[in-house]
């Protein structure tokens, strides 16, 4: 796998006829160049695998949730909205109250907007993948207003909220560093995403009703019950990775809150091949690529946006590769 | 005169809806299809701006806009892939493919670039006039026509239309191609009629709007055009409603054309009209 998206990306830097050697050489210094640049990746690595894990969840219960993107924001929105009231009120609460308080508020954002697209598709038949999309460009609009309205900062005139004190932003390692407590957070719900599918009862129904839920509702288990839990356990996720984006990183909301990091989050559980474990192991590459790229950047024309088709050139491999061989399989076999 | 405004606003919608009319009738649902148009119109655009001709600004946004269906069509058909994975990834793939050349080409925030825009007479436009005919031609097509009757048999049940010996994957890639040409078309049309440039991800969501279109349009090329003149009716409010002083926040009239969508998705539901086979790869019994 990992052998296979390197050639993918040497393919990407050869059609932009980038040098590979140095662009190569590049990548790799602002991935892992040093601790500033392993800090970079692994910041970059926690919303990817987050909103990795997020898809893992939701397709693995049979619902296509493109909406991590809008999850990823209404998530923030949330949070931002718990801040006003917990750090910025007349009396504000404990810091770590208040820090904790804003990311469970971020999960139920995310879960809230992710429940949306699974109640329109159990009651109304609504595909999950239109309706997600859709509600991914009112989530947008939704934070535009909610920065330059209600939750906009009181002093100045730009489409920001407040910008959080440091007491209450997850505690650094070093000044300098990106790197937080919340680096930590990703990693334990992989661990927590894997017990929860392949160790627990829930976990079990919702993988077979995304196998198949006629065969799930034979065996009297209640299809849309799971393809609801999956949808919010999915937009829960996707809400902390905003979550942790606010009090890791950004400290405020503005109306480029999210960096794609939702969408983005498909291409990592589906190099994952869905599976929370391996999704690790995608979000560290990807989150590599986008440290790298940023190094890139500064000495070529090409950037982040070189980092999108080599995750969908890879995907497209990688569906491409897995279709031939299931064929060849099925004419074996048959 | 406001009635050509309502048509210009709703082309992109309404011909890359008719286009995907066609794909679904045949059981594909071309989630791609945002992809397609936004690479059709940054090639409109580049061609124009080299060629200083809008209309081979067309060609070229035409081309790329069938190319991109074919890239969608390959996998999604041929190799019976997940239409929705290869969709999404033909969607990451046009924005980073389009963003990286735009940058390349015009610099890292992208100037404000203008090409020549498609003459048009009294605010009529070739495509225009183009739109407005396609919609009792992709009527005819698919109802009338021996052709349309046997992409409507691979959508419904494919298997009955491969044992009365149609190849179901040629039909169902020549009903893809022909929504790629109309995705094409809407996306030259955004960049070479309505705005006369290009910008990182211009197309906004408009290919999944115009998808959910199909589904409000009950998969018939008329009510599809007219569901689209809903969208387009939406979008023209976002630059009028300052004008008619009403006191709401402009985030919501832009939000407004998806907002219509999903509450129409709602309101028709699934319902017994769509393609009975559709989103599924149908693979040849040996």
């Amino acid at each position: 796998m990992i052998g296979g998206l390197i050639v993918v990306l040497v393919l990407t830097l050869l059609a932009f006829r980038l040098p590979v050697g140095e662009s190569l050489k590049m990548l790799a210094d602002g991935a892992f160049g040093d601790k500033f640049a392993i800090s970079r990746t692994a910041v970059k690595a926690c919303p990817l695998l987050l909103t990795g894990l997020g898809m893992v969840v939701a397709w693995r219960s049979g619902m296509y949730n493109i909406g991590g993107e809008g999850q990823f924001i209404v998530g923030g929105v949330f949070g931002a909205a718990a801040a006003k009231f917990l750090a910025f009120g007349p009396h504000p609460a404990p810091a770590w109250v208040s820090t904790t308080l804003i990311l469970l508020s971020c999960c139920i954002g995310g879960a809230f907007w992710a429940w949306l697209a699974g109640w329109l598709y159990v009651r109304r038949g609504v595909a999950v993948v239109i309706s997600t999309i859709l509600l991914n460009f009112v989530a947008l609009q939704f934070l535009g207003y909610c920065v330059s309205g209600p939750l906009q900062q009181s002093k100045m005139q730009v489409p920001l909220t407040e910008t959080l004190p440091d007491a209450v932003m997850l505690p650094k390692l070093s000044r300098q560093m990106d790197v937080h407590l919340g680096t930590m957070l990703p990693l334990i719900a992989a661990v927590a995403v894997f017990i929860y599918l392949y160790r627990t009862r829930p976990g079990f129904c919702l993988r077979l009703v995304g196998e198949n839920p006629n065969a799930a509702r034979a065996s009297r288990i209640d299809a849309s019950r799971y393809q609801l839990q999956g949808m919010m356990v999915s937009g829960a996720l996707c809400g902390l990775a905003g979550g942790i984006e606010y009090v890791g990183i950004a400290g405020q909301l503005g109306t480029d809150f999210s960096q794609q990091w939702g969408f983005l989050g498909i291409p990592v559980a589906l190099l994952g091949a869905l599976h929370p474990l391996a999704c690790v192991g995608s979000s560290v590459f990807f989150g590599a690529l986008f440290a790298g790229s940023e190094n890139l950047a500064r000495f070529t024309s090409a950037g982040a946006t070189l980092v999108y088709i080599i995750q969908a050139v890879a995907v497209l491999g990688y569906v491409g590769i897995k279709a031939y061989s299931d064929r060849r399989v099925a004419v074996e076999a048959g | 005169m406001e009635f050509i405004s309502l048509l210009q606003y709703a082309a992109p919608v309404a011909l890359a809806a008719m286009g995907e009319v066609v794909t679904q009738r045949g059981g594909v649902i071309n989630i791609g299809l945002e992809g397609a148009m936004l690479i059709a119109s940054f090639f409109a655009m580049l061609v124009c701006y080299t060629t200083h001709s809008p209309y081979l600004g067309l060609v070229a946004g035409v081309g790329t806009g069938v190319a991109t269906a074919g890239l969608f069509g390959f996998f999604a058909i041929i190799l019976a892939a997940d239409q929705v994975v290869v969709g999404t990834a033909v969607n990451l793939l046009a924005l980073g493919l389009t963003g990286t050349l735009f940058r390349s080409k015009f610099g890292q925030s992208g100037q404000l670039l203008s090409v020549g825009r498609i003459p048009a007479w009294h605010g009529v436009d070739p495509l225009m006039v183009l739109m407005l005919l396609s919609v009792p031609a992709l009527w005819f097509l698919i109802s009338r026509t021996g052709w349309g009757l046997a992409v409507r048999a691979c959508g419904e049940y494919p298997k009955a239309a491969d044992a009365s010996g149609f190849s179901v994957n040629r039909l169902r890639m020549q009903a893809l191609l022909i929504g790629g040409i109309y995705a094409g078309l809407a996306g030259s049309y955004l960049a070479l009629v309505i705005t006369g440039s290009f910008a990182e991800n211009m197309t906004a969501g408009r290919g999944f709007v115009a998808i959910a279109m199909v589904t409000f349009g009950r998969w018939k090329p008329q009510f599809a055009f007219l569901a689209a003149l809903l969208i387009g009716f939406a979008e023209s409010l976002q630059y009028k409603f300052q004008t008619y002083g009403w006191k709401v926040p402009f985030q919501l009239m832009i939000a407004l054309p998806y907002l219509i969508a999903l509450v129409v998705l709602v309101l028709v539901g699934r319902g017994a009209s769509s393609p009975g086979s559709l989103g599924q790869p149908y693979r040849k019994e040996k």
